[in-house]
């Protein structure tokens, strides 16, 4: 209905930016995200992930941070 | 009184410590340098008020150790100084929110203020400061500007009394404050700021990884050599040796007391390696072997952490160190541990999970040798030829690895991901990195120097009265028949539990060949650590699990050496 579509932080490509819609974790994670800026309605951009399901690393609020692949795979974003 | 610095990781709390009551701490430029606090004071008014730095946190929920002191400490103070990146104010504001929600007196200070105008960021500090309720203060602290004038508010620390909110409402207080205080203007991307993500993509960031490396150690290496050349072996030979081979001549030449403080002449001449007096081995091993590479190692470092580029490394390290039961931060104790293992084990407490804690701090123990150690192997090792050192580093290296394997497998719990902070890079404050250079060379003097010379002394009482004789027949089964060194060798292992590199020095003597010296200097390495490093490793990971990794550790020590002696 839209013509946004939502991905991961996992599966966003280099350079793109979006707004995280959910985090699909627990407590604990959700936690973690919280204390970076990494909550529903903020807007981050990708700028690199590593080979080999390595660490994605992502601007948010002017901040460079690095998250473990399989956290950003549970950050879901809804791309520009 | 009691005041306390608090704020995320990475805002400049130690710096800001150092400033307000001089007493010296190590400042960096990655999150979590300080994992433990510290404490000092300041004179406010007539009052002496005492002043606690505490560990980076991002929230009060806390998700590490580290967070967890600061938590803890927040609630025994009576005013906080929240040091705030002003470059990020959105996410810092979240801890002001929990603070002020706490009730607790609390003053602002806008650190890193001067970053603000280059990066286009314009806060309107007196709008800030009425919707927060409490005094703001723009400050610099690596440079002291507006130090002076957060001294004068801290009396004015007032607590708003905010209500307890919850997660989302406090964001969106945030975001409604930040809408109203903040105007970021145009930026243009500084070229270092290409660099800074080149840094983090795979290509070009192993490229780099694999310069600032190499290019690191030919440093450590550069330095260390010319100091031994040019400074401490002429000293010592030109100066210090006919001043010594006088007093031997004084004192009869041997004897008891001679031995002690002369040690043993070779040749009629005095050998600073071999000799084992007070002021012959005694004095070269610690100023002129070790000490040269502790100043050339912590400068190198000192520079690599202030420059930000090691929690880019822990970044591209992050897929190795999982195959370890580990992520990329632990790669920064790792590289603390080549200075000395006491910190390294301390600094696993940015580490989230015991496992990870006790999985680093075994691998540390183990198989990083620290400078001490390094600076003798390099000398005695390196002596007898490059292709030997390769041996140990490789050795340690592979033993690292495969340990780390091993103990990913078999230690239960599970570790977590990657989740950090990476600072802007940095230009290092040569303030800081001299300061860091002088407080950590100057913490080897203090530490190293009463214990080698007790060492030397000791030892030469024990040989003395033959007392080695009969523990070197008792251990000689194990020394000589699997390590295939001679029975006495154990003198070095036991003294290795007191210092690495006096152990080493030990060994000098003996007439070994370069590969019993690799198996010597790996066993030594590998085997107990040092009595500071057992200390703390105590009370890092407790009773259980420091006998658990000294248990790792000796098995470790015993097969790797046997094995280098089957095969050297």
């Amino acid at each position: 209905m839209s013509d946004t579509k939502q991905t991961t932080l996992a599966r966003m490509r280099e350079g793109q930016s979006g707004i995280v819609v959910q985090i699909q974790g627990g407590r604990g994670l959700v936690n973690r995200l919280n204390g970076l800026g990494i909550v529903p309605g903020k807007k981050i951009t990708k700028i690199s992930s590593m080979v080999m399901r390595g660490p994605v690393t992502i601007e948010v609020d002017r901040a460079r941070v690095a998250i473990g692949f399989g956290m950003a795979s549970r950050v879901i974003v809804k791309t520009d | 009184m009691k005041i306390l610095l608090m704020g995320n990781p990475n805002v400049g709390k130690s710096a800001f410590f150092s400033r307000l009551t001089g007493v010296r701490v190590v400042v960096s430029n990655y999150p979590g340098t300080t994992v433990s606090y510290t404490r000092g004071s300041m004179k406010l008014g007539d009052e002496i008020a005492e002043v606690i730095d505490a560990p980076g946190t991002y929230t009060l929920e806390p998700t590490s150790e580290a967070e967890e002191i600061a938590q803890k400490l927040l609630d025994s103070g009576d005013i906080v100084v929240n040091v705030v990146n002003a470059t990020n104010l959105e996410r810092n504001l979240y801890l002001t929110l929990q603070l002020l929600e706490r009730g607790i007196p609390v003053v602002v200070a806008l650190n890193m203020w001067d970053d603000t105008k280059h990066l286009g960021i314009d806060i309107d500090r007196d709008k800030l400061g009425a919707l927060l309720g409490v005094p703001v203060i723009p400050t610099v602290a690596v440079t002291g500007e507006g130090i002076k004038e957060l001294v004068e508010n801290i009396p004015r620390a007032t607590s708003p009394h905010t209500p307890a909110r919850s997660r989302g409402e406090r964001w969106a207080a945030v975001g409604g404050i930040i809408e109203k205080v903040q105007h970021i203007g145009h930026r243009h991307h500084r070229w270092f700021e290409h660099l800074a993500d080149a840094s983090v993509k795979p290509l070009t960031g192993g490229i780099m990884a694999l310069v600032v490396l190499a290019g690191s150690f030919m440093l450590v290496r550069f330095i260390g050599e010319s100091l031994i050349s040019y400074v401490f072996n002429p000293l010592f030979n030109n100066l210090w040796s006919p001043v010594v081979l006088n007093l031997s001549n004084l004192m009869g030449g041997g004897g008891f007391f001679h031995d002690i403080v002369v040690g043993k002449l070779i040749g009629g001449e005095v050998d600073f390696v071999q000799s084992f007096g007070l002021l012959t081995s005694g004095l070269y091993v610690p100023f002129a072997m070790v000490l040269p590479y502790i100043v050339s190692f912590y400068l190198v470092l000192g520079i690599l952490e202030d420059t930000g580029y090691l929690p880019r490394l822990a970044v591209l390290m992050d897929t190795i160190m999982h195959r370890l039961g580990l992520h990329g931060y632990a790669i920064i104790p790792t590289l603390l541990g080549l200075g000395c293992n006491v910190p390294a084990v301390l600094s696993t407490r940015i580490l989230e999970s015991k496992r990870e804690r006790f999985i680093a701090a075994t691998l540390i123990s183990i198989a990083v040798p620290c400078a001490a150690l390094q600076a003798m192997i390099l000398g005695l090792v390196g002596a007898q030829g490059w292709q030997y050192v390769a041996m140990v580093y490789g050795t340690l290296f592979l033993v690292w690895i495969i340990l780390g394997v091993i103990l990913n497998y078999t230690v239960r719990g599970f570790s977590p991901e990657l989740l950090i902070e990476i600072p802007p890079y940095r230009l290092p404050p040569w303030r800081t990195v001299l300061q860091k250079l002088w407080m950590r060379t100057y913490g080897f003097l203090v530490e190293a120097i009463p214990i080698i010379l007790g060492a030397v002394v000791a030892i030469n009482i024990l040989y003395y009265f033959g007392v080695f004789n009969a523990i070197a027949n008792f251990t000689a089964p194990v020394v000589t028949g699997l390590l295939g060194l001679p029975k006495e060798a154990i003198t070095a292992l036991a003294v290795g539990f007191l210092r690495k590199d006096v152990a080493l020095g030990l060994l000098a003597p003996l007439g070994l060949s370069a590969g019993q010296l690799v198996v010597g200097s790996v066993v030594l390495a590998m085997s107990f650590p040092c009595i500071a490093t057992f200390v703390v490793l105590l009370r890092e990971l407790g009773i259980l699990n420091m006998l658990k990794a000294a248990g790792i550790m000796i098995v470790a020590a015993l097969i790797v050496g046997g094995i280098l002696n089957l095969i050297l």
